[in-house]
């Protein structure tokens, strides 16, 4: 078991993404950059999805989009306008989420054995922070759809191992969100 | 084949026929229900070969739908795939020995929508019998 690292995860959310925006959703997609961030925010408003992974390694996936690219995203999905982010927009961006986050942990699950899947949660608003416990580097993938942006984020480490409920290290927990919204 | 898709989450019963199209799987018309019972409603006036259903969903759930639509003589023979979360494993369980036919876990690909076609009903130049 070598883990990955930040190029690989890259190079793996990238494959997972197109694979889902090409081959399920018809968008025409471009990677603009990756990089690494140790930061705790990656969004300051609009849409933000995430989906826990579990086991003898552990972390998040997460997508962050505008909310016009969320409704932009429902209403091709769904063949219906959208007039603003409401119960079906977000569904869309959590099933989104969680078919990058799937085909990402598939890819994972070759090198680090199996790994679960948590149920998608989505966080909708104006000046949001948020953060992830622990003290992992996310990689970041930044996509361009037509003349909208997204990401797709991912931090990954030893979880808990084949004994029991305690974690390896003390820095690399599994991963607990804190999201505030508040008003400008 | 006619197809119904039962599940509360609007994206999910756009991304199984989504599947059907990518992968040209020979699927007629397409019902859907927001849950068990608009589902058993929907059965009452039409006819359809198979159904993908989902296990949480509200006012029925997709055991309770499974339940229902297996104490109809006329529904009996319908194969029934149960569309799952992980972590359940024992509700997949209690559906299978309910009478589902299979069940598949999201997030699902469009191959995997063909595998669990392909399990319940046969291909025949481009004709669906159920086996």
């Amino acid at each position: 078991m070598r883990g990955f690292n930040q190029e690989e995860l890259a190079v793996i959310i990238k494959s997972a993404t197109w694979q889902v925006f090409s081959n399920t959703l018809g968008f025409q997609l471009a990677a603009v950059d990756s990089y690494r961030n140790n930061g705790p925010r990656f969004a300051s408003d609009g849409v933000l999805s995430f989906v826990g992974l579990a086991g003898d390694w552990a972390g998040t996936g997460s997508l962050s989009c505008s909310a016009r690219f969320a409704c932009r995203l429902s209403s091709i999905l769904l063949m219906s306008e959208c007039s603003g982010v409401n119960d079906e927009v977000l569904d869309t961006i959590a099933e989104v989420t969680r078919m990058i986050v799937g085909n990402v942990r598939q890819a994972l699950e070759q090198e680090l054995g199996p790994i679960g899947l948590s149920n998608p949660t989505v966080i909708y608003g104006p000046n949001f922070t948020s953060r992830s416990a622990g003290m992992l580097d996310w990689t970041v993938v930044r996509f361009i759809c037509e003349d909208d942006e997204f990401a797709v984020q991912l931090f990954l480490g030893p979880g808990y191992g084949d004994s029991g409920s305690k974690l390896q290290e003390p820095g690399n927990v599994i991963p607990v969100f804190a999201a505030q919204s508040y008003r400008a | 084949m006619d197809v119904l898709i039962v599940d509360d989450s609007a994206a999910i019963r756009q991304i199984v026929q989504r599947a059907f199209k990518l992968k040209k799987l020979p699927v007629g018309k397409v019902l859907e229900a927001g849950d068990g019972l608009e589902a058993l409603e929907s059965l009452k006036s039409h006819t359809v070969d198979i159904i993908f259903a989902d296990i949480n969903m509200p006012h029925m759930d997709g055991l309770q739908f499974l339940a229902a639509v297996r104490a109809v003589e006329k529904w009996k023979a319908i194969p029934i795939v149960m569309i799952t979360t992980e972590g359940s494993e024992h509700k997949v369980r209690e559906a299978l020995q309910l009478g589902a036919s299979g069940y598949m876990r999201k997030p699902f690909t469009a191959e995997q929508v063909k595998e669990k076609l392909a399990a319940v009903v046969s291909f025949d130049s481009g004709e669906l019998k159920s086996i």
